[in-house]
């Protein structure tokens, strides 16, 4: 089994996982559902970057272009970004949870029904 | 010129940012936004006009190569017609909602940071317009959700924190969608910048029969893109967020999300769909047809049955998203062409009825249609009847109102395809349209409040005798808006000029691409890839 087929496995459980809980009545579920989903795609960005065996993406000393094979450093700085957004988003998501508790009484989404008709 | 293109998106975060700084004074806070909203208007004005002038014919592509990065490698910032078009609107739905809410807003949320947050969304907005990254678009996209989730929340009433839990769910799964979708594009294609995309994926569909394998995953990966802004942008049937959500903010903050932040979804379907994914029309345009005209039926039906006001208006937006779809879905020049005409219209359009909507609450005392109101509003303030009424029937499509024209190109533009049932369905959900209208009209603006209900108020004797006095920053952006409304419908030549040729920038990818990557790029990257097909 190589690491490109470990990850597709992790992601799709990953986003399972996360869609299972988000269909739970539990809110708390629900924040943990979506910070899973979040996780799968930071994964997957990571696996469609290539899983190798290279050099780090540095052009030696004396030379003007990369020698292949090398490993591809974009994918990275993509995960980090949206690393710090979703931790950004959850953290928000967990205090607007926690209000909504607090007002609403109740931590079942099958009793948020007063905006809908 | 680099520095035009990046105004849109610094104002409004250097605004932000001065706001923050006076964070202890709310009236700061307000004085400084709405100068910030005249500066981004300003801005934005300047912007169209240098697009619009920059090449002959008119409409040229303005590019930005953000810290001198040469194109595929750095951020790229775009500014053509259509961008530059959606930026102003951008601008003038936001000033008009900066003016009106510095009355409509009450103290506490301005005291909570109201004006910064309705800056940085504006950042948001205007930077997804703008960008050329697709994975810069996804940082847009976050920007501008950050500040609608906080504004949506703000104020913690019981509605507001349960219509903001569904709101920021699904808004969420949308975002991680659109990650995941960036993700697989990246690995397939080995770039995320929107002109090299196009460049690339229109090679390999001209080198493979169209069936190939690296064809059918960009299909995939459109299919995802497609489910992810349809989340945003409220199409069937991925809308529930929207109705549950939009009516419980203050009023202010709903017309602002109304008029853009689902607009911002079909800006980027319309971005993706014809610049990037283009290579199988037959499969996603279709699909992009049937989602257009159930969209089109089940928003205007879920209307119907709604009795308050927002709620109404709500399922409007989607029914009105639909309209536009179907724009895209014709996919010819004039079908584009309207669908740009329609967004123009329908952004004024809608953020001005829930500016309306907010007076006829103050005025009736309820938003719910099926009670009674205090007062009359025909009676007790006919200038606001007549500021509902321009656009309500502009909405409906009633000549010669901005809406009409809208909907007249877009019917012909299914005629010429011979989409004979799309037309049909058009026409009937503006009939649809304009008995909500009427309905809206009949109970809450026309209808006399019953006689034991005055007297049955002895509490307030005097403010039950008179009508509140609405202020003239309540009144004034919603006149402005609906004499912009009015001018794009008398002036509907020229408009549909700037349409017409938005659409011919929009389908002709080869320009955007030449401007973004230069004339002789294109063709050393497509030698250079195929001795290494991998990134």
């Amino acid at each position: 089994m190589n690491l490109q087929l470990l990850l597709a496995i992790l992601v799709g459980g990953l986003f399972a996982a996360g869609i299972y809980l988000i269909l739970r009545r539990s809110i708390v579920k629900l924040i943990i559902g979506l910070a899973l989903i979040s996780h799968g795609a930071n994964l997957l960005i990571f696996a469609s970057g290539r899983v190798v065996r290279a050099s780090a993406p540095l052009v030696a000393e004396g030379q003007t272009s990369l020698r292949p094979p090398h490993a591809d450093p974009l994918p990275q700085a993509l995960i980090l970004t949206a690393i710090v957004i979703s931790f950004g988003v959850l953290a928000f998501m967990m205090v607007l949870v926690s209000r909504a508790y607090r007002a609403l009484g109740t931590d079942d989404t099958d009793e948020l029904r007063e905006t809908d008709s | 010129m680099s520095t035009l293109i990046v105004l849109p998106i610094i104002i409004p975060l250097v605004t932000a940012c001065l706001g923050l700084l006076a964070f202890r004074s709310p009236r700061i806070q307000q004085a400084l936004s709405v100068l910030g909203g005249f500066g981004l208007l300003t801005a934005a004005i300047v912007l169209l006009m240098r697009v619009w002038t920059a090449a002959e014919p008119p409409g040229g592509i303005l590019v930005a190569q953000m810290g001198s990065w040469p194109a595929p490698f750095g951020i790229t910032l775009v500014a053509d017609l259509f961008g530059a078009i959606m930026v102003l609107l951008a601008a003038i739905t936001g000033l008009a909602v900066l003016i009106y809410s510095v009355a409509d807003v009450d103290m506490p949320r301005k005291r909570l940071l109201y004006f910064p947050l309705v800056h940085v969304l504006l950042a948001g907005v205007c930077g997804a317009f703008l960008t050329g990254d697709v994975f810069n678009l996804y940082v847009c996209f976050e920007v501008l959700l950050l500040s609608s989730f906080v504004l949506l929340s703000l104020g913690s009433e019981r509605a507001q924190l349960e219509g903001a839990i569904k709101y920021v769910t699904l808004n969420l799964l949308s975002s991680a969608i659109f990650l995941s979708a960036a993700g697989i594009l990246y690995g397939t294609a080995g770039t995320l910048n929107m002109a090299d995309l196009s460049a690339r994926i229109a090679s390999a569909a001209e080198m493979g029969d169209g069936s190939n394998s690296q064809s059918g995953v960009f299909t995939v990966v459109a299919m995802m893109f497609m489910v992810a802004f349809g989340i945003k942008s409220a199409v069937f049937p991925l809308f529930f967020w929207l109705p549950a959500s939009y009516h419980t903010p203050p009023f202010a903050v709903s017309a602002l999300f109304a008029g853009l932040l689902t607009k911002v979804g079909v800006y980027a379907l319309i971005r993706f769909f014809t610049l990037i994914f283009v290579h199988d029309t037959g499969f996603t345009h279709t699909i992009l047809l049937w989602v257009a005209a159930l969209t089109m039926v089940t928003g205007v039906l879920g209307a119907a049955v709604q009795m308050e006001f927002r709620r109404v208006l709500s399922f409007h937006i989607i029914s009105q998203i639909g309209y536009m779809v179907l724009g895209l879905a014709l996919f010819t020049p004039l079908a584009i062409a309207g669908a740009v005409f329609y967004i123009i219209h329908h952004i004024v359009v809608k953020a001005n009825l829930f500016l309306v909507a907010g007076i006829a609450h103050r005025l009736r005392g309820t938003s719910a249609l099926d009670r009674p109101g205090r007062f009359s509003i025909y009676s007790s303030a006919p200038l606001v009847a007549v500021l509902f009424m321009i656009p309500a029937m502009s909405l409906a499509g009633v000549p010669p109102l901005s809406g009409f024209w809208a909907k007249l190109v877009l019917i012909r533009a299914a005629i010429d395809e011979r989409l004979f049932a799309y037309a049909l369905v058009a026409l009937l959900v503006g009939i649809m349209t304009l008995f909500s209208m009427t309905k809206i009209w009949a109970e809450a603006f026309w209808k006399s409040p019953p006689d034991e209900d005055r007297r049955g108020a002895p509490d307030e004797p005097e403010s039950a005798a008179r009508p509140p006095r609405i202020d003239r920053s309540l009144l004034g952006p919603i006149a402005a808006l609906a004499a912009i409304t009015v001018a794009i419908g008398l002036l509907a030549g020229p408009v549909f000029d700037l349409s017409t040729r938005t659409a011919e920038q929009l389908l002709n990818p080869a320009g955007y691409v030449r401007a973004v990557l230069g004339a002789d790029h294109h063709r050393a990257a497509t030698a250079e890839r195929k001795e290494e097909p991998a990134p």
